[in-house]
């Protein structure tokens, strides 16, 4: 499957040959695990790991929460705590499901940034960077739609601005709307349509992680220093990787395992930090919640989304030119998803010939400042919509476009980058110290 | 750098949700009562819910219910553990309506407490955490992490927090209280101090009585607390343990293939 050369299996006995000449499917699971792999890759390359664990956690304990779950108004916030109360283990089922969608998202936004900053985005893994790109957004979708479920306070009046957000849309918004929750206001069909596709959108997830993995096991790893695996021939390549099993697999279950320490701390000491304590009302049209907020991994795009108001000239302008079609709210709608779309792009605005972060120094200062500048939004989005929050989030949005749609195309013009270091051989040695002995211990 | 990013995540993690918690916990003076389950290793005082549970039963129970918690879980280890025969005891105490007989019963073991009798009076299965936030000075975020969710602090500040002053508006009665937000409260004082005999004989003062209610019903809120910081204290112990075996392991594997000493 790799366009790195290496073995490939051989069926030996002769019910080995019979199932392979039928199904070639041991072949198929020998070459995904035996992969080359380059031998540098550093910490920032466990989070696949990470992420396929959360994948399998969330719908192992999801399929479990749905046996004692009921999808009803009156009965949705009764059922969560009849799981919590009285289902054998069901606290600690629920607690895990609600903190393994943070981890997932801890996971994912590293997992990105890595990609970010080794250039893992540049061709030719392009389409790998794409595919991530749509298993973010449908991670997005679940975990929205998953945290309606409760029908606590938060998830009735988050779904109702959330839903809102498409009732921007100039013309045909009130429709859908109408379409997405089923009724004019978020109540029972909208419910009933957000379990459903809490259940079913993790599965369209694992699709395009298959996708996603059967890229980068395509074109192979990105690796620290963004130079290609030597490809002439097996001996060539044989010192530039090492099979992902036995090496990486113990290197990334050590990670996980580390990970799942943090993990497990928090579930057991305090399951309920990250949630907001408003949740644990049942949901009610009559009362709304003094600061309805998004859940954390939500934050950066929310504050990017409040950050646009009528005053800001940007929308100004855009609203004189399509003749007020454009207003303010629907600006920000607009910028909330185009900031996801830029990052998406960025294969395309990344115009840089050197595709590893560390021999670009000007880069390094810009990416640091995209780290910051995430953070920053993260905390605005948690906080009111008035000054200063609202200044500071219109200077960290137009950062987080300007990077991508600024920075990135003219860096690679302006900046002078380092000459990586010439094989991923090199770099290993130069880290490691030569072997010994340079063949693997099977 | 790129493994300063994990740390940097995680701290702006903590700032965005204390943050969201700080905002909402204005003007409220909350005091920061010592509870026993604080903590990672803090557990329930039973003697304590107990004497909680008498609060409830004799003043709160007149207006509040507590929907979702069963009779039966008063009988929980990790609850106020009261032996068999007092559950049913207890629950023996209260009718409750049954729709298959279309008639009221006497409550066994497996009814729930019911509802609030009074309308205006919020059901209080889940106070505790539906006000968790508040804990300490600022509701900062960082104290949840050092002792526990804050709800039952704002509960027990908030029964002994009334200045005494009274206000009628649009025909209801007000009452100042410094733990409410916006500071009048449409509930009367409930307690006053020496509002129950405790069993005990332990101090039955307002603060006490405050500080042993507010422990109950954190209890009514998260009764598996216990049982879940043992399973976090088992998986923790148990995943380190995994970690060292994983870490020596992938020492040993690459060993061969890093040669010399590491450099950088």
């Amino acid at each position: 499957m790799s366009g790195i050369p290496h073995d490939h299996y051989e069926p030996k006995s002769g019910a080995e040959k019979w199932v392979h000449s039928r199904l070639p499917i041991v072949g198929l699971l020998y070459d995904t695990l035996m992969i080359p792999t380059p031998k540098n890759l550093n910490w920032m390359w466990i989070w696949g790991i990470v992420l396929v664990f959360c994948l399998v956690l969330q719908i192992v304990t999801g399929i479990v929460l749905v046996m004692h779950y009921t999808p009803h108004v009156d009965m949705a916030f009764a059922s969560i705590e009849h799981i919590m109360r009285d289902v054998n283990a069901g606290h600690m089922i629920r607690y895990v499901h609600m903190n393994g969608a943070s981890l997932f998202f801890v996971a994912v936004y590293l997992h990105i940034f890595r990609g970010l900053f080794y250039g893992s985005y540049k061709a030719p893994r392009e389409i790998t960077w794409i595919i991530g790109m749509l298993i973010y957004l449908a991670m997005m979708g679940t975990a929205f739609m998953g945290y309606v479920l409760p029908w606590g306070q938060m998830s009735f009046h988050g779904t109702a601005v959330i839903t809102g957000l498409f009732g921007a849309i100039p013309f045909v918004g009130e429709a859908i709307q109408t379409w997405l929750l089923g009724a004019g206001a978020v109540g029972q069909p909208a419910l009933n349509r957000f379990f459903s596709l809490h259940y079913l959108l993790p599965f369209i997830i694992a699709g395009l992680v298959i996708v996603h993995v059967w890229a980068f096991h395509h074109t192979g790893n990105n690796n620290p220093t963004g130079v290609e695996v030597r490809r002439g021939s097996k001996a060539e390549a044989d010192k530039d990787t090492l099979p992902f099993w036995p090496y990486f697999v113990i290197k990334d279950l050590y990670a996980l395992a580390v990970v799942l320490v943090v993990f497990f701390a928090i579930v057991g000491f305090m399951p309920n930090y990250l949630g907001h304590p408003d949740n644990y009302v049942e949901a009610t049209a009559l009362a709304t919640p003094a600061h309805i907020v998004p859940e954390w991994y939500f934050l950066p795009f929310y504050a990017i989304l409040r950050a646009f108001t009528a005053d800001v000239w940007a929308v100004q302008f855009a609203s004189f030119i399509t003749g007020g079609i454009i207003d303010a709210k629907f600006f920000g709608v607009l910028a909330m998803f185009g900031a996801i779309a830029v990052m998406a792009l960025a294969p395309w605005l990344d115009t840089s010939s050197v595709r590893s972060g560390r021999y670009r120094p000007m880069f390094k200062w810009w990416f640091r400042l995209l780290l910051i500048d995430f953070m920053v939004l993260m905390w605005c989005g948690a906080m009111p919509a008035e000054p200063p929050y609202s200044t500071i989030s219109l200077i960290g949005a137009t950062y987080w476009f300007a990077y991508f749609l600024v920075i990135l195309p003219l860096l690679g013009v302006l900046e002078k980058p380092e000459t990586p270091v010439a094989t991923i051989e090199d770099d290993f040695n130069d880290h490691y110290g030569k072997a010994a002995d340079a063949t693997p211990a099977e | 750098m790129i493994k300063k990013i994990a740390t940097s995540a995680l701290v702006a993690l903590s700032l965005a949700s204390g943050a969201a918690l700080a905002a909402g916990g204005e003007e409220q003076h909350i005091e920061d009562f010592s509870f026993s389950f604080e903590g990672p290793f803090g557990k329930f005082d039973q003697n304590q819910l107990q004497r909680g549970l008498k609060v409830y039963t004799e003043v709160c129970s007149a207006c509040h219910g507590l929907r979702y918690v069963s009779y039966r879980n008063l009988g929980d280890e990790g609850g106020p553990h009261l032996p068999e025969e007092q559950v049913k005891a207890y629950a023996a105490q209260f009718e409750v309506y049954d729709a298959q007989i279309d008639d009221f019963r006497t409550a066994t073991t497996a009814d729930k407490f019911g509802q609030s009798s009074l309308e205006n009076a919020p059901d209080l299965s889940l106070m505790a955490k539906a006000r968790a936030g508040f804990h300490g000075p600022a509701g900062l975020g960082i104290n949840q992490i050092v002792k526990g969710m804050g709800g039952a602090e704002y509960i027990a500040s908030l029964l002994t927090s009334y200045t005494g002053e009274e206000k009628e508006q649009a025909g209801t009665i007000f009452y100042e209280n410094t733990a409410f937000p916006g500071g009048w409260i449409a509930m009367a004082p409930p307690l006053a101090g020496e509002d129950v005999e405790f069993d005990d004989g332990h101090a039955n003062d307002l603060h006490h009585e405050a500080e042993d209610v507010s422990a109950f019903l954190m209890w009514a809120a998260e009764p598996k607390m216990m049982a879940r910081k043992q399973a976090g204290l088992t998986g923790v112990l148990f995943l380190i343990l995994v970690s060292v075996l994983l870490y020596l392991t992938n020492k040993k594997i690459w060993k061969p293939i890093k040669g010399g000493a590491k450099k950088a």
